[in-house]
């Protein structure tokens, strides 16, 4: 809230604490919360990594061979494990806090947390296998 | 198990000492006895100097919140005996300045529950003769989770946001907000919004969810959030579609 709370002359010297520097290898959860935080930059590298391929395909045949010579260097693989792994996590995380933002209520009862991540896997899993079977048809 | 303990106090007397200091105290470990009656037995038997805040004993008035060992406890319901062998570090809730020894000021806090106005709005007041509003249990089911707290303001303690950012409106007042906004006698939601969508409201939330971790009463604040931004998004989108409509 913009304005501070007044004090008054009874509280003459406040202690203030200042919040550490590290306070987010404090705990597992705000480390986990850090680290969420920080695969956006892989989710974002993802976007542009599939930008480029798409400019590759569009410039043809020889830019697209190009472009899989570049991407088979091993800094720009070990860039893409990372940020696989990043990118799983925050799925991952997301899933397990889906729960506490989705109430869903069916005939009056509240649907159990553990369905509704479930759910969210199960949909992961149909999405991976329609992609996975798009591509073996091509 | 041993039948003494060491309690490390937070000490700081403003009088006297720029910044805290910890003193020791060596308690009674008994089975039952809770922090807080390690504390009393302090006041009591070795140092009445020492000032804390207590008061119903029983998880009910939401006084005798405290850092123990890290993590922000209600003394009362906290046992001696799970920090056997000890020592048990106690200090005064983390994010809040200290007022003296393990009591600290949350004016700020007290100025952020009334600003979401944590009571029944009515467009229209009805007249006492049409009785009361009545309301079917599942109704009540809708909020009765975030009725349950009682104010100890562990989770401000917990949040780091509210630690950087001490102008977030913070865990428990949006989920009392939202205690009322799920209320079907209640027609204030749209009064709320504006301060919980503003700049300090539930945006700054980043989902950590320690709150809802250290809440005694399982009131969820972190679940409500995100609850309240799924809301505040539908109506930003609904106000976008439709911006004549009902406010």
């Amino acid at each position: 809230m913009r304005d501070q709370a007044p004090y008054t002359q009874d509280h003459p010297r406040l202690y203030r604490r200042r919040v550490s520097t590290w306070w987010w290898l404090k705990r597992w959860s705000s480390l986990a919360f850090i680290l969420r935080e920080l695969s956006s930059i892989f989710v974002a590298w993802f976007v542009v990594f599939l930008l480029m391929l798409i400019l590759a395909v569009s410039r043809g045949s020889l830019a697209y061979q190009e472009f899989l010579r570049w991407a088979a260097n091993p800094y720009v693989l070990l860039l893409n494990v990372v940020g696989l792994l990043f990118v799983v996590f925050h799925a991952v995380t997301w899933f397990n806090l889906a729960p506490q933002a989705m109430v869903v209520h069916l005939k009056g009862k509240r649907v159990p947390g553990t369905l509704i991540a479930i759910a969210n896997y199960a949909g992961w899993v149909v999405v991976s296998v329609a992609v996975v079977w798009m591509f073996q048809r091509v | 198990m041993a039948d003494r303990i060491t309690l490390q106090l937070a000490r700081y007397r403003p009088e006297e000492e720029l910044e805290p200091r910890f003193q020791e105290y060596e308690v009674p470990c008994h089975p039952e006895w809770v922090i807080l009656d390690g504390l009393n037995y302090v006041k009591d038997q070795l140092d009445g100097t020492l000032s804390y805040r207590w008061s119903c004993r029983m998880g009910i008035c939401g006084s005798c919140g405290m850092t123990v060992n890290g993590e922000p406890k209600l003394t009362c319901e906290t046992f001696l005996a799970d920090y056997a062998p000890g020592p048990v570090r106690v200090e005064p809730l983390d994010n809040f300045p200290v007022v003296r020894d393990l009591v600290v000021e949350f004016t700020d806090f007290m100025r952020k529950l009334t600003a979401v106005k944590p009571w029944i709005i009515r467009e229209d007041e009805r007249p006492l003769t049409e009785g009361e509003y009545r309301q079917t249990p599942e109704q009540m089911a809708q909020y009765k989770q975030f009725s349950m707290c009682i104010n100890c303001m562990l989770c401000y303690a917990a949040c780091p946001v509210y630690g950087l950012d001490p102008e977030f409106i913070g865990p428990a007042a949006i989920a009392l907000a939202q205690r009322y906004n799920l209320d079907s006698r209640d027609e204030g939601a749209v009064e709320r919004l504006e301060l919980l969508s503003g700049h300090d409201g539930i945006w700054g939330c980043t989902f950590v969810g320690q709150c809802t971790k250290v809440c005694p009463k399982h009131v969820d604040p972190a679940g409500s959030i995100q609850r309240y931004k799924l809301e505040a998004a539908l109506e930003a989108v609904k106000r976008f579609i439709v911006p004549w409509g009902k406010r």
